[in-house]
């Protein structure tokens, strides 16, 4: 790669003082014109991107400063792109580079806008890559293009409850090493990597916490967790897990007698500070650790259509992967898609895949469709069941059944198209924060959250909601439902919905 | 005409008047039992074909779409419930003109009405119900619950209903509304 050369000592300041304002820019999330992060280890560059429907694509002539690429239209149309010789061909109307001959296919053919000419953005990671001298990883999640070798760890961050005390996992993939010291009231991780691949926050934490009060990005490879007052001590093991490094550092909570203000023998210890309730956080945290987003309809199910064409089976799948991206990115949980290409899955497949993996969340993505051509708005969905249902389910029956050496025990039987029953009332909690969260973002329906007999979430055993994001069947409605500033607002309003869902249920009760 | 035919004629015609005075008093009123309410806006229908009429509230989407409005028609009169049950859903289903808009795709056609000594309604309906259906949960719902509401708010015998296509027992209209039992009266739908 040729990038001017610079002296050296300046060299060295100008790229850590890059890499610093790399991590806090990569770090925050808003809203804003979608580029991809081109980072080496000469500093780092914004491409700007194109969203056409659910794809990203960049402009052939902005690659070519970066890349030292010429690119050149030839009479009969085709595209030639040429790096040191070596040439990838383009072709129009083709979802196909001929790269120095041979044969790689993209998500769609190049497409003209105005003079410049726009490809896939995956076009470099499939066909560019391919004939550049450095490595080049795309990490599409983040909107990242790593050049070279420069060492860009994608780091999440989870906490789990551990009794009284708390877990903190921190995964890197790549795997980079890490240290973690104490300094006063926060521990300090610094990683063995140029820069890391993280939001910031990579924990959103409600305040106020017991152990743990922020997880916070302090520079480009260091991160700073802040201890809350029932901190005691800490312990920290890390192992690898295929291509990650697992950091996990363990918590420890003082005794609530230790906290106590020193106090006469006969006097009974002081009861904990009303404020800080104990261990709130960790024990929400430990509630979901799996979400299961279901993008509704697909392959020959299209759903609603627009007047132009388009389909809610493509809407929903693009802002399923984009709410996945986001969750997994910012929260470090688990999400399953039901589908993640153009393909019909069965309603009981869909759930199934949400019991099986035993998700903790279950949120179907749909648009709507009304015969009325105004009717607009989003809305929150919850099942309903008749009355008859509701109380077999709540009757419902244990059967002892035995256990593999001997002995038995009672296991609760609900019938599958009855198991939502019991998630009713947190579903219909869910669907409030949701509600919440789409105020301001998301334009509501005038019946913004309602109950239905709908099929793919009877079976769910976990809370679970439709969320439709609104109406294909109103043009102005079909217009911003395909913008990108609407998808980024509805996903936002669902990720923080999520988060505070997270917090406000203990674990694993069933009410 | 002789007057021995004109006779007859006579006589016919007054038995005519007599049976079917008494068929009137007899037969059983198939009206809302909920509190009507005013369309929207008047609006025509088809026609109901000549012969005895019953009121019946039937139901269209309403003005902002999300819900149904209930409106009072004249439907043609169905000797027993299975009959009457038939001549309503017929007549929900039947196209509407501007500005009324239905739930129920055109082209949708009736097949046939079972009545259970349960108060269980199955309501077989052509497959255009479904492959013509624009999809959308709310369509979908407005859909079901105006055929679920049209039997069960104007014959009180019926207390569920069940959707059929072509005979058989379905899963959903569009992929949303679980259609594998009959489903009760639900006025939470209707303005």
């Amino acid at each position: 790669m040729k990038f001017r050369a610079i002296p050296q000592p300046a060299a060295g300041i100008l790229t850590l003082a890059l890499l610093i304002a790399l991590a806090a820019s990569l770090s925050s999330q808003a809203p804003q014109a979608p580029s991809l992060t081109l980072l080496s280890k000469e500093g780092r560059r914004a491409l700007p991107l194109t969203i056409t429907g659910d794809q990203e694509l960049v402009a052939l002539d902005d690659l070519a400063g970066p890349f030292q690429v010429t690119v050149r239209e030839d009479a009969l149309g085709a595209i030639t792109v040429t790096y040191k010789g070596k040439t990838i061909v383009l072709t129009p109307d083709q979802a196909l580079a001929s790269v120095s001959g041979r044969l790689v296919s993209l998500p769609a053919p190049p497409s003209r806008s105005g003079r410049r000419w726009l490809v896939p953005v995956e076009f470099i990671s499939r066909a560019l890559a391919l004939i550049y001298d450095a490595r080049l990883d795309l990490r599409k999640a983040s909107n990242l293009l790593v050049v070279g070798d420069v060492r860009v760890p994608r780091v999440t961050v989870r906490l789990d409850p551990l009794g009284t005390a708390a877990r903190l996992t921190i995964d890197a993939t790549p795997r980079a090493g890490s240290t973690v010291t104490q300094d006063g009231d926060h521990l300090t991780i610094r990683f063995d990597a140029d820069a890391l691949d993280a939001p910031n926050p990579p924990l959103v934490l409600p305040p106020p916490q017991g152990i743990v009060q922020a997880v916070r990005l302090v520079d480009a490879t260091t991160m700073a967790v802040d201890l809350g007052p029932r901190f005691a001590g800490f312990r920290t093991t890390s192992q690898p897990v295929d291509t990650t490094q697992r950091l996990v550092i363990d918590l420890v909570a003082q005794a609530p007698t230790e906290t106590a203000a020193p106090a006469p023998a006969q006097t009974p210890a002081p009861p904990p500070p009303p404020a800080e309730p104990p261990l709130v956080f960790g024990q929400n945290a430990s509630a979901i650790h799996t979400i299961a987003i279901d993008a509704g309809h697909g392959g020959d199910d299209e759903g609603v259509k627009s007047a132009d064409g388009a389909k809610e089976k493509d809407f929903a799948l693009a802002v399923a992967r984009r709410t996945k991206a986001v969750i997994e990115a910012r929260l470090g949980l688990r999400v399953l898609l039901t589908r993640d290409d153009d393909r019909n899955v069965p309603l009981d497949e869909r759930t199934a895949i949400a019991n099986n993996n035993k998700a903790d969340l279950f949120v179907s993505l749909h648009a709507n469709g009304s015969m009325r051509p105004t009717t607009s708005g989003a809305s929150i969905l919850c099942a309903a069941f008749d009355k008859e249902a509701a109380q077999a389910a709540a009757v419902g029956g244990a059967e002892r059944l035995p256990t593999f050496g001997g002995g038995s025990r009672d296991i609760e039987l609900v019938p599958w198209d009855l198991a939502q029953t019991r998630h009713l009332d947190r579903s219909e909690r869910f669907a409030e924060l949701v509600q919440q969260q789409f105020r301001d973002r998301v334009p509501l329906s005038s019946r913004a959250i309602d109950r239905a007999p709908l099929r793919v979430l009877e079976s769910a055993n976990m809370p679970a909601v439709l969320i439709e994001l609104g109406y294909l069947t109103n043009a102005e409605q079909a217009k911003l439902l395909a913008s990108d500033a609407f998808q980024t607002a509805a996903v936002q309003a669902i990720y923080e919905a999520i988060v505070r869902f997270r917090d406000a249920f203990a674990p694993g009760g069933t009410p | 005409m002789t007057p021995r035919t004109f006779l007859a004629a006579f006589v016919l015609l007054l038995a005519a008047i007599v049976v079917g005075t008494i068929l009137w008093l007899r037969a059983p009123r198939f009206t809302s039992q909920a509190t009507p309410r005013a369309a929207a806006a008047p609006a025509p229908v088809a026609p109901a074909p000549p012969g005895r009429k019953i009121k019946a509230r039937l139901f269209y989407v309403a003005e902002d779409g999300t819900k149904l409005a209930g409106i009072e028609r004249d439907i043609a009169y169905g000797e027993g419930a299975t009959e009457q049950a038939r001549e309503i859903v017929a007549a929900q289903i039947a196209p509407v003109v501007e500005p009324l808009v239905s739930a129920v795709p055109r082209g949708t056609a009736l097949r046939a009405v079972f009545l259970t000594r349960g108060g269980e309604a199955y309501v077989d309906l052509s497959r255009e119900v479904v492959a013509a259906h624009p999809g959308g949960t709310l369509n979908e719902l407005l859909t079901v619950y105006t055929i679920v509401n049209a039997l069960t708010v104007n014959l009180p015998a019926v207390t569920s209903v069940q959707l059929l296509v072509d005979g058989k027992e379905i899963d959903t209209l569009a992929g949303h509304v679980d259609l594998r039992q009959p489903l009760a009266k639900n006025l939470g739908w209707v303005q």
